[in-house]
């Protein structure tokens, strides 16, 4: 096996296994730590699709984590509240299921990321950095300004929604939700990445001459990236909602979506494990230095910087080697 | 709604768009000659704004707070410059973000170090307190007035230099051509390093400026950062007079849409609705003429060249 497939196992089976132990010796905060974790690697791998196998610097992957997260919160605020959403021109009810909440996450996330995609992807370079970061600030504010979903004081949603056989409430059986959903998003990434279309995308990325050369104009594969980004990031939001029963405008701040990139960057760029151990990692410095330091960002930001000068492909490039160039 | 009224957000408009000029001319004059995209630009004017805040306290007087400031930001602009920044110029655009982000994490929780979590207050100095009335019967605050004319001398003088002073040819060159003007003999790190300062000092002197009207706080540099991204969008990256024209342009639609649209929603609404609703769109009506921008023109209104 190669050294990669070794530690995307080893990762996979740390993830499940360190739960699994807290959970025997019955220390729910320690659940809840890792699946925040499983979270924050669903948020990345979305981001890597866009990032690592398209090349597209977006900066504003926090408008798709938040619109998940506010998905979340407004159709359980209804549901919790017994007040329609909408009664013309015809009724829409809020709900408490999980299912039906992730679908909407994520295709109203998706449809963001088209129209916004279908503007940045416009530019290219910084410009592209600049416009998606200033579009996520642009939700931030919207979020903050209306006043009907709590505005700058967030929603809080007095119970975990629910899945149909399941008690989401019981930090292990939610943590298992999120677990399959981080494996079944894992293995798509993993199929996209070797379909035609990805072949084509990480084509366009290395050279988008060649690729217009061969007939295929790389605006539609970056739009479509960029719009499965989207939605699997918004997926990732509704979770962390879920996981918070709490959603705020901070989902949207621009500090969220450097927090996704490093994820990225930390676990290595282009590898599709790579924003799972990047998450964990990010999780296990927040909980080892939060705890020796209440300034632990500046150890982040130390750390992030010795990573982009002296180490760059992360995690995976530090311990798997280099065989995937990420630029 | 009176004339009065409309006048007086025409001059904040004002004011807050040359106070945005300050920090998109930096960026953009960095981006221009080194080809960097620096988030921390935020984290310098955050530096000046604290510097001033910090020697006020200790002076009383408000002209040494704002030479520390001036001071202070190019010192860390210099310092940042020759540590760390020197190494991202070759790198690629993900590089330089990453970097830069991990800059102001170490900034902003330095700052919270030293500083405390409580903002500072940068008090206006007592000759600058006060109203001026100016025609048509407007009273406006004198120290406001006062930045707009410092905001738009430093303007003048910024053009000036550009156009008119070797430093200024140099830099202009640099945009053109990196390697043709280190083999003409230019000393290149140098003038890198003093780009940044200046850029560096730029932002700082606004963080000071802006800092007597608001308070000086951890994380104030980085909401007007993004304004100044997208100021910078608009005009067109590596354009000082684009960086000029987009500022006031986002100044005034900032304050003018928060002013008028709530408005103008009253004509067709409840008072109540029109208020939230007018004030919801006014948020995002800067980033609804960026977009509107892109449309039209994806390199910005005075981008000619590649990004």
């Amino acid at each position: 096996m190669k050294r990669e497939t070794v530690l995307n196992l080893a990762l996979l089976a740390l993830l499940l296994g360190y739960p699994l132990w807290a959970w025997s010796v019955d220390e729910p905060f320690l659940i809840t730590l890792t699946t925040r974790a499983v979270i924050f690697a669903i948020a990345g791998v979305g981001l890597n699709f866009a990032l690592g196998f398209g090349g597209l610097v977006s900066f504003g992957h926090a408008a798709f984590f938040g619109i998940g997260g506010y998905a979340m919160g407004v159709l359980a605020f209804h549901a919790q509240s017994y007040s329609p959403m909408m009664e013309w021109p015809f009724l829409i009810e809020g709900t408490k299921s999980m299912p039906v909440i992730w679908l909407v996450a994520i295709v109203v996330s998706g449809i963001v990321a088209l129209g916004l995609g279908a503007l940045s992807l416009r530019t290219t370079g910084v410009y592209f950095i600049m416009i998606t970061l200033a579009f996520a600030q642009m939700f931030y504010f919207f979020a903050i300004s209306w006043p009907a979903y709590g505005g700058e004081d967030g929603l809080s949603i007095y119970v975990r929604n629910s899945f149909p056989g399941l008690n989401t409430m019981d930090p292990i059986q939610f943590f298992a939700i999120c677990y399959v959903i981080l494996l079944l998003v894992l293995l798509f990434v993993w199929a996209a990445a070797r379909s035609r279309f990805g072949l084509m995308l990480n084509a366009a990325r290395q050279n988008e001459d060649r690729v217009q050369a061969v007939g295929q104009g790389p605006y539609r594969l970056y739009l479509v990236a960029f719009t499965v980004s989207g939605a699997i990031t918004g997926l990732a939001g509704a979770l962390f909602a879920d996981l918070n029963r709490f959603v705020s405008p901070t989902m949207f701040s621009w500090q969220t979506s450097g927090e996704i990139m490093v994820f990225v960057i930390l676990g290595g760029v282009g590898r599709v494990f790579g924003p799972v151990a990047g998450a964990m990692l990010f999780i296990l410095l927040e909980h080892v230095l939060g705890g020796v330091s209440d300034y632990w960002h500046i150890y982040l930001g130390a750390i992030l910087l010795g990573v982009v000068l002296f180490a760059r492909g992360g995690l995976y490039g530090l311990i798997a080697g280099r065989e995937v160039a990420h630029d | 709604m009176s004339i009065v009224l409309l006048l007086e957000q025409t001059l904040n408009g004002l004011q807050f768009g040359v106070m945005l000029f300050l920090m998109a001319a930096g960026l953009t004059l960095i981006f221009g000659v080194m080809g960097l995209i620096n988030l921390a630009h935020g984290s310098l004017y955050m530096i000046g704004a604290f510097a001033a805040a910090g020697t006020a306290a200790a002076t009383g007087s408000f002209m040494l707070a704002l030479a520390a400031s001036l001071a202070a930001a190019a010192l860390a602009g210099v310092i940042v410059e020759v540590l760390i920044i020197r190494r991202l110029y070759d790198r690629d655009h993900l590089d330089q973000v990453l970097a830069t982000f991990a800059l102001i994490l170490i900034f902003s929780e330095g700052t919270r170090w030293v500083f405390g979590s409580f903002p500072l207050f940068l008090d206006r100095p007592a000759w600058l307190a006060g109203t001026v009335a100016l025609p048509f019967g407007i009273e406006y605050p004198l120290y406001r007035l006062a930045i707009i004319i410092v905001g738009l001398a430093v303007a003048a003088g910024l053009f000036l230099m550009i156009s008119k002073t070797r430093i200024g040819i140099q830099i202009r060159a640099g945009e053109n051509d990196r390697e043709m003007i280190g083999a003409l003999g230019v000393n290149i790190s140098r003038l890198y390093t003093l780009v940044f300062a200046l850029g560096a000092a730029l932002a700082g002197f606004s963080g000071a400026l802006i800092g007597a009207l608001q308070s000086v706080q951890v994380g104030m540099g980085e909401p007007v950062l993004i304004l100044a991204f997208v100021v910078i969008v608009i005009g067109g990256i590596g354009s000082i007079k684009g960086a000029f024209v987009g500022a006031i342009l986002v100044g005034m639609t900032d304050k003018l849409g928060g002013f008028l649209l709530p408005k103008m929603f009253g004509l067709i609404m409840e008072p109540a609705a029109a208020t939230s609703v007018g004030s919801a769109l006014a948020s995002m009506s800067i980033y609804i003429l960026m977009a509107g921008v892109l449309l039209f023109r994806p390199r910005g209104l005075f981008g000619g060249a590649g990004a």
